[in-house]
């Protein structure tokens, strides 16, 4: 890039600069919100410098909970949005790399159709078909379940297409070695099509993680026990209070906890992602 | 080790195309077949037919005396390198040439001792811990090679394994592939298309063409006595200068009475103002020179002038003939000169160019 110089840099910076801060400042108003006194940000009077209350506000928030409308502890709620987000990630990328391999490498009857009725069902997002969704996972008895949260949300076509593309690349020449070397159809899916696979995965976990970490609409219409609440209907829960005061420093230090994980996941997989786009070698 | 032994296969793909169209081959016990043949001939199909990667259509494929049309590869007891090499990207040289014998569940102890014997003969030794990505290509070259010859197989197969190498390596690796085949003696078939490596590396030669045999025989024979006018042209570099004539044109040299084509390598004319008893002579213009140090090849155009050819008896009619001289000397661009040929070295083949017409 050509160095700029003068005031024509100092232009480009400031508008950098500016950029970042409506980007960030939502973000540390939550963090500063979330040490203060719960009376001073509801008259108004919230400062813009960190409070004095970081250590309780977290403290409750985590393993207490709201005193009015949610009693969950936050702590329970991240559980819970922990395992439902794991559960959807590794099972949608589970179930697609093992759908890709069937599409890509076998020859069955009616392949082609059923890759595109994989395909099509790109267009049926959750919200379409959510009638029927809750039908079947009311039927089956997994209504305020683990499975319940997970198991409808673990096919994905997008994670499929993708494998499928990948697959598609992969020289036949390795698979002619792998037949000639005495490796069947799993020896070869397992030593060499997985670890060939591995920064695919590791991309897809990180938005399948956050994907599934962000669920709002399923949980909410399939929990209804407290302690099967997720973090996302949690926060809404906490902000609409009848009768009282809205606890905000909770309801902030619950957002910043909502956060941590999808942080935490991009940046340890995005070390990983990185370093296998530099190995790989097909 | 085995022979290997093709009976009228047949491969037709499911389109109706025929790729192979009845192939008649045998390779004995130990002995370096390589098919040759331009792009799209089937030599690649036929081998592949041999590995059981692509299902026969047709006659029988026996190794060793056992017909393995319906045996999986693994089963076949071949061993195969790729033309890309196909090694296992997220492997060790050592995990590359030991995955096949592991699969086959031999003891670790004897994996070892023969991926080690491979990579001393391979000179892998001090790479086994590499992965392939951080060899050169010579080196990812005998990695495949290792993997075929610790599973010490019956039967090799080599799908164009040189092309991928540059053309001071590929005369290396060729040497040195004649030499471990003949060290291990292990009957192999070898796919390529430059007529130089089929050439030097055979036993048996076979042309192909069309998804046919064109000629089966000792490198050598082929070229001495190509059986017809393609294998003429394919076997030997330049290709052999091939003429249509009249019956009428050579009668006196050949006896024959057919209108048929002439064939005369580049190599067996002689600049000279002499006809040779028998022989046949050209008034040649010089149209370009290739020099390549040892020999230099003349690229001629004949006489548009037909009536002076059909005077003179032992001429042929227009067209480009290619002579090779050694030596660097050569005649300027642009210069008439003639050349001759002796009788024993015309090769005459019927009109459609199927048949050799003299033994």
């Amino acid at each position: 890039m050509v160095e700029e110089e003068g005031f024509r840099r100092y232009v480009a910076h400031a508008i950098l600069w500016i950029g970042i801060a409506i980007v960030a400042f939502p973000v540390y108003i939550a963090i500063v919100a979330s040490t203060q006194d719960n009376a001073l940000i509801a008259n108004g009077q919230m400062s813009l410098l960190p409070g004095g209350h970081f250590f309780e506000v977290y403290y409750q928030t985590i393993f207490v909970g709201t005193s009015g409308s949610t009693r969950e502890p936050v702590g329970n709620m991240m559980l819970n949005s922990l395992v439902m987000a794991l559960l959807i990630a590794v099972g949608k990328i589970a179930i697609s790399i093992i759908s890709a391999y069937a599409i890509v490498y076998f020859r069955f009857p009616f392949r082609m159709p059923i890759f595109w009725i994989i395909f099509i069902t790109l267009m049926l997002p959750v919200e379409v078909r959510i009638y029927p969704t809750y039908k079947i996972v009311a039927d089956l008895h997994m209504l305020d379940s683990y499975a319940g949260l997970a198991l409808p949300l673990i096919a994905s076509a997008t994670a499929t297409l993708l494998f499928r593309q990948f697959f598609m690349t992969v020289p036949d020449e390795l698979l002619e070695a792998s037949r000639i070397d005495g490796a069947g159809p799993l020896r070869f899916f397992w030593d060499t099509l997985l670890p060939l696979s591995r920064t695919n995965m590791a991309a897809l976990f990180v938005i399948l993680f956050i994907l599934g970490w962000n669920q709002y609409l399923w949980p909410l219409l399939i929990t209804t026990r407290d302690d099967m609440q997720t973090i996302q209907v949690g926060i809404r829960k906490m902000i609409t209070t009848t009768d009282a005061l809205t606890e905000w420093p909770v309801v902030m230090a619950t957002a910043v906890l909502a956060m941590l994980p999808p942080v935490f996941v991009v940046v340890a997989m995005q070390k990983l992602f990185v370093r296998g786009l530099v190995e790989t070698e097909k | 080790m085995a022979n290997v032994t093709l009976r009228n296969v047949r491969k037709t793909y499911p389109g109706g195309f025929e790729a192979i169209k009845g192939v008649n081959v045998d390779v004995a016990d130990g002995q370096f077949c390589v098919l040759v043949g331009p792009s799209g001939c089937g030599k690649s199909t036929l081998l592949r037919m041999v590995a059981g990667l692509e299902t026969v259509t047709g006659g029988e494929i026996d190794i060793g005396g056992r017909v393995v049309n319906q045996v999986e590869p693994a089963d076949r007891d071949i061993a195969m390198v790729f033309q890309n090499y196909a090694l296992y990207p997220h492997m060790s040289v050592f995990n590359n040439m030991a995955y096949g014998l592991r699969n086959r569940g031999m003891k670790e102890a004897e994996v070892k001792t023969r991926v080690d014997e491979a990579a001393r003969v391979l000179e892998l030794t001090p790479m086994l811990e590499r992965k392939p990505r951080q060899l050169s290509g010579g080196q990812r070259q005998r990695v495949a090679m290792g993997r075929a010859i610790v599973r010490q197989p019956k039967v090799f197969l080599f799908d164009e394994p040189l092309s991928n190498l540059d053309a001071k390596l590929r005369i290396a690796m060729r040497v040195e592939i004649r030499k471990l085949q003949r060290r291990l003696n292990t009957t192999s078939i070898y796919v390529t298309h430059d007529q130089l490596e089929a050439m030097t590396l055979a036993d048996v030669l076979v042309v192909m063409n069309g998804g046919e045999v064109e000629q089966i025989g000792n490198p050598l024979a082929i070229y001495e006595k190509p059986a017809t006018t393609f294998v003429a042209s394919f076997i030997g570099a330049p290709p052999m200068n091939l003429m249509p004539t009249r019956a009428d044109e050579i009668k006196s040299q050949l006896g024959s009475t057919e209108a048929g084509i002439l064939g005369i390598r580049p190599e067996d004319f002689v600049i000279t103002d002499q006809t040779p008893a028998g022989g046949i002579a050209l008034p040649l213009t010089v149209e370009a020179i290739e020099r390549v140090g040892a020999e230099t090849f003349v690229y001629g155009a004949r006489d548009q002038d037909e009536q002076r050819v059909a005077a003179t008896p032992g001429e042929l009619p227009p067209g480009e003939v290619i002579v090779r001289i050694p030596g660097s000397e050569a005649p300027p661009i642009g210069a008439r000169i003639r050349v001759a040929a002796l009788r024993q070295k015309l090769h005459l083949f019927s009109g459609d160019g199927r048949t050799r017409l003299e033994a």
